[in-house]
């Protein structure tokens, strides 16, 4: 599905502070199945999130998509495969404030040009199926942690992506709700998506829902 | 000089156009020595995000540019009751050597700034961005035309003195002139019809083959036609459409068609006219890039909706000149 | 087609939310905005009224005017120097004119006394313009009673009172018969003021003139066109003037517009942040707030023009008729007649709508390329 090749990610590079967060990783992942990244923080493994889910480009090396060369791709077509196939849950949730549950839902569809019609009709299903019909019209900020995460999954899955990106998805949650997102991740992996994702919590990393666990550290991929 | 509002406007926006393009030419050099779609390193990137301001800023100038056109033409008309002698725009024109030259020189930064609107839409459609070095050499060509336009207004607005005494279009646009334009009018009812029918139906005809084909070759005859098709359209509005419009034998105008009088008509026809000519020129100026690799799919696609547009635009301009020409109550041909 | 006006349908409806999220950051701007237009929409609404009040007036006067002169002052035109004009090819009509300037003490105003043909004005019988009217409380069938400056009283009976359609025009006009006005001013018999000549085709004016000036050295034609040149020119510079002095202004509003486009709040790009990870591409994001700004100009420019045209057509331009009226000021009541044209909402587009997109463009666009994955490295 995606395939890296001697990534390297550099950020202000040429000045004195230069800083080389990624050195060399060569990796391969899977379609279908669930990928976490396990590392302290500094270990490299958000920025190589945002490589494979196609938000930043590599300083070098190869990524490969479905078997097409994506590397050297401008932001404008990169943004175009992260719409279709790439869906992101954030640590931070990251909802709009103001906006309703289904207006911040809708919003990864806008830029595609679906109707709002046929939008709003999709978040509403997502909704139901995460339980959170009752809350649709609500705005984000009266939601519960719990809910808001809902909120942001459904928001991945708005453009019906096949891969899932969720950085530290259960960094801002308790355990009752850490296993609620466990089941739901099973759920992805029912419905043929892959998913990749980062965490050091050990319910997330030691779960039956996670298929495969790779550890960072300084920037390099340590051990399966 | 004239102290009037709508002059101040005209120069604030001419003079902007220049100031934002040549506050952004440094950065069109770097583009130039320093792309490289392949690397990810910053300078890359932070040269990829710049292409996107200079595309907005050029349609900002390009939407400015039309809307001073027609200020340009309207403030003319009204200042004519400024100078002796001048009863609309072309009088006004005509106060100092500038007033023309200013004007085709808005209508030519029109007309490039879309060209190059065009180039730029094809270029990001590409994956591999491949004219990105052609498309901001050519900005910073576009750049010294732009510092012209504004020169050139300057020059005509300073020359500006009321009471200078001009010939109007009754006596520039008359048969005995020896002007171009005067020739362009002086021309026969009949010769400038077959003219005027003859260019539109060949840019027309053009536009709907590059819009089935989509050949580089009737790419080219697009662009061809396009010219030949407003020079014969603005020759067709001197020479007859307007007579028929005033219903005057010997009123060939340009600009008064303009006027509340006749009930604006002149923007009816000329709306049309300058869309579908920047869009067919638009297709033209894309063609020599239609064998790069990347832009072989694409580039067909984009040049030939933009001759769809023009020959709708050629078409509706046409339309609308035969409807004014036979609705008229001026006889100029005995049938 | 359809795609297209989808997204962009999303994107105003998504600008328009976030505006309204975002109300007092946006209203201090939509008020500088608003006010900028009101300023510049009723120096321009004024001037152009004046304008066209002006050449309405000049539209129903002779194309040229000869005045006699004797030692450089106007003089009296005396009998026969109308014959001695002559033919002059392109003068369709040319007519004596007799009128002069009465003070009235009753009021402390200026009348202008102007004889009509005994078939348009009866003897004994006057018609009075609209203010003079209001003025004297005047209607039809009353009499008045005029001194005149030899002493002696004259009375009048008010005809009728002259329409108030342009009230620059008759507002202190009185029409009174040839014979009555020998008599009220004991103007010598067979002398006129001045001499009124209609001349056809505009083309031909000057020609007139010129025959005019070789005819009669002692005279001087006033053509109208030059009149209205003057008037032109004179509005046209005053406005001019105030809008020089107004540039600070729209300087210091393009510098706002900046200002508060680019100090986006910390919660503004948070979300622009987060749009550009769930997949707004930087054009779409630079779209959206070229909406903003059109959403936020178009209301400004409506408020500011609606309030401007209130003020000048309505409250008379409280604000800048002092500046801008001059000598109309002599005029006691003074109302607009509306008159709006398109090459005014240009000029005014281009002093407003321009510069603030001009201020807002870059940092527009600084805001958009936020990085798509700063929300994941904050």
């Amino acid at each position: 599905m995606i395939e890296l090749a001697n990534i390297r990610k550099a950020f202000n590079q040429g000045r004195h502070n230069e800083y080389w967060a990624l050195h060399g990783i060569d990796l391969s992942v899977e379609a279908g199945k669930v990928t976490a990244f396990r590392g302290p923080s500094g270990s490299g493994k958000t920025t190589l999130l945002t490589i494979v889910g196609c938000l930043s480009r590599p300083t070098e090396g190869r990524v490969r998509f479905k078997g097409e060369d994506i590397s050297g791709l401008p932001e404008r077509f990169l943004t175009d495969i992260r719409r279709q196939s790439f869906g992101f849950v954030f640590q931070q949730f990251n909802l709009i404030k103001g906006l309703s549950a289904v207006d911040n839902i809708i919003l990864p569809g806008m830029p595609t040009g679906r109707s709002r019609r046929n939008l709003v009709e999709r978040a509403d299903e997502l909704l139901d199926q995460l339980k959170l019909g009752h809350r649709s019209r609500a705005r984000v900020e009266w939601l519960s942690g719990g809910e808001q995460q809902r909120v942001a999954i459904a928001r991945a899955l708005i453009n019906d992506p096949q891969v899932i990106i969720a950085d530290e998805p259960t960094a801002n949650l308790d355990t009752a709700l850490s296993r609620e997102f466990l089941a739901i991740l099973e759920g992805f992996t029912a419905a043929g998506k892959t998913v990749l994702l980062t965490s050091h919590d050990p319910l997330v990393v030691e779960s039956s829902a996670v298929h495969r666990v790779i550890g960072m550290r300084d920037g390099r991929l340590t051990a399966d | 000089m004239l102290f009037q509002p709508a002059i101040i406007a005209l120069l604030l926006a001419a003079g902007l156009a220049v100031l934002m393009l040549a506050g952004a030419a440094p950065f069109a050099v770097q583009v130039i020595r320093h792309w490289d779609i392949g690397s990810g390193s910053e300078r890359q990137l932070a040269l990829e995000r710049r292409t996107y301001l200079f595309s907005t800023l050029l349609a900002f100038v390009l939407v400015a540019q039309l809307a001073a056109l027609l200020l340009f033409v309207f403030n003319a008309d009204r200042l004519a009751a400024m100078f002796v002698g001048a009863m609309c725009a072309v009088g006004t024109l005509n106060v100092n050597a500038w007033g023309f030259p200013s004007l085709l020189m808005q209508t030519a930064v029109f007309f490039l700034a879309a060209m190059w609107l065009a180039l730029n839409h094809v270029d990001t459609l590409a994956r591999d961005y491949p004219l990105v070095r052609i498309k901001y050499a050519l900005l910073l060509l576009l750049l010294p035309v732009l510092a012209t336009n504004f020169w050139l207004e300057l020059k005509y607005f300073l020359g500006l003195k009321a009471n200078v005494i001009t010939s109007c279009c009754g006596s520039l646009f008359s048969g005995e002139g020896k002007t171009i334009a005067a020739e362009a009018s002086g021309m026969g009812p009949g010769p400038a019809l077959v003219l005027f029918y003859a260019g539109l139906a060949l840019a027309i005809g053009a536009a709907l083959w590059h819009w089935r084909r989509a050949s580089r070759l009737s790419g080219y005859a697009t662009l061809a036609a396009s010219a030949a098709g407003f020079v014969a359209s603005i020759v067709g509005v001197l020479s007859f459409v307007s007579l028929y419009i005033y219903e005057h034998p010997h009123h060939h105008c340009p600009f008064c068609i303009l006027k509340p009088e006749y009930g604006y008509q002149g923007y009816a026809l000329y709306v049309p006219l300058f869309l579908a000519t920047a869009a067919g020129l638009g297709a033209g100026a894309i063609q020599p890039f239609a064998r790069i690799a990347s832009l072989r799919a694409v580039l067909p696609r984009v040049s030939a909706r933009l001759a769809g547009l023009a020959a709708a635009g050629y078409t509706a301009f046409a339309a609308l000149a035969t409807w004014f020409v036979l609705h008229s109550n001026l006889i100029l041909i005995e049938h | 087609m359809r795609p297209w006006l989808e997204k962009q349908l999303h994107l105003i409806d998504f600008t328009l939310a976030s505006l309204a999220r975002r109300k007092t950051k946006n209203v201090g701007l939509l008020l500088a905005y608003t006010l900028i237009v009101f300023v510049l929409a009723s120096l321009s609404l004024f001037t152009h009224a004046l304008r066209s009040e002006a050449s309405y007036v000049l539209a129903g006067s002779p194309e040229v005017i000869l005045q006699r002169m004797v030692a450089g002052r106007h003089d009296l035109i005396p009998p026969g120097y109308l014959d001695k004009i002559g033919r002059i090819r392109g003068v369709q009509k040319k007519e004596g004119r007799l009128w002069g300037y009465y003070y009235d003490p009753v009021v402390n105003a200026n009348y202008t006394f102007m004889a009509r043909p005994a078939s348009e004005v009866a003897d004994g019988t006057i018609m009075v313009g609209s203010a003079l009217a209001r003025e004297r409380g005047l209607a039809p069938n009353n009499t008045i009673s005029f001194r005149s400056y030899a002493g002696k009283l004259f009375g009048f009976t008010v005809a009728a009172v002259l329409s108030p359609d342009s009230e620059l025009l008759s507002a202190d006009l009185v029409l009174l018969s040839e014979s009555d006005f020998r008599r009220f001013f004991e103007y010598p018999e067979g002398h006129y003021t001045d001499i009124a000549l209609s001349v056809a085709n505009p083309q031909e004016v000057r020609t007139v003139a010129a025959k005019l000036s070789a005819a009669l050295p002692d005279s001087r034609p006033i053509l109208r066109e030059e009149v209205l040149r003057t008037y032109q020119s004179l509005f046209d510079w005053r406005e001019g003037i105030v809008l020089t002095v107004l540039a600070g202004a729209i300087l210091a509003f393009a510098i706002l517009a900046w200002e508060k486009a680019s100090g986006l709040s910390a919660e503004e790009r948070r979300e622009i942040g987060i749009l550009k990870a769930i997949g707004w591409e930087t054009g779409d994001v630079i779209r959206m707030k070229v909406w903003e700004g059109l959403v936020i100009s178009l209301t400004a420019f409506l408020l500011g023009g609606i309030a401007a045209y209130v003020h000048v057509f309505h409250f008379g331009a409280a604000v800048f008729a002092p500046v801008l009226k001059g000598w109309s000021v002599l005029y006691p009541r003074f109302t607009l007649v509306p008159a709006v044209d398109g090459l005014q909402i240009a000029t005014l587009f281009f002093f407003t709508v321009v510069p603030y997109t001009a201020a807002v463009l870059v940092p527009i666009w600084r805001a958009a390329i936020t990085d798509p994955d700063a929300v994941m490295r904050a």
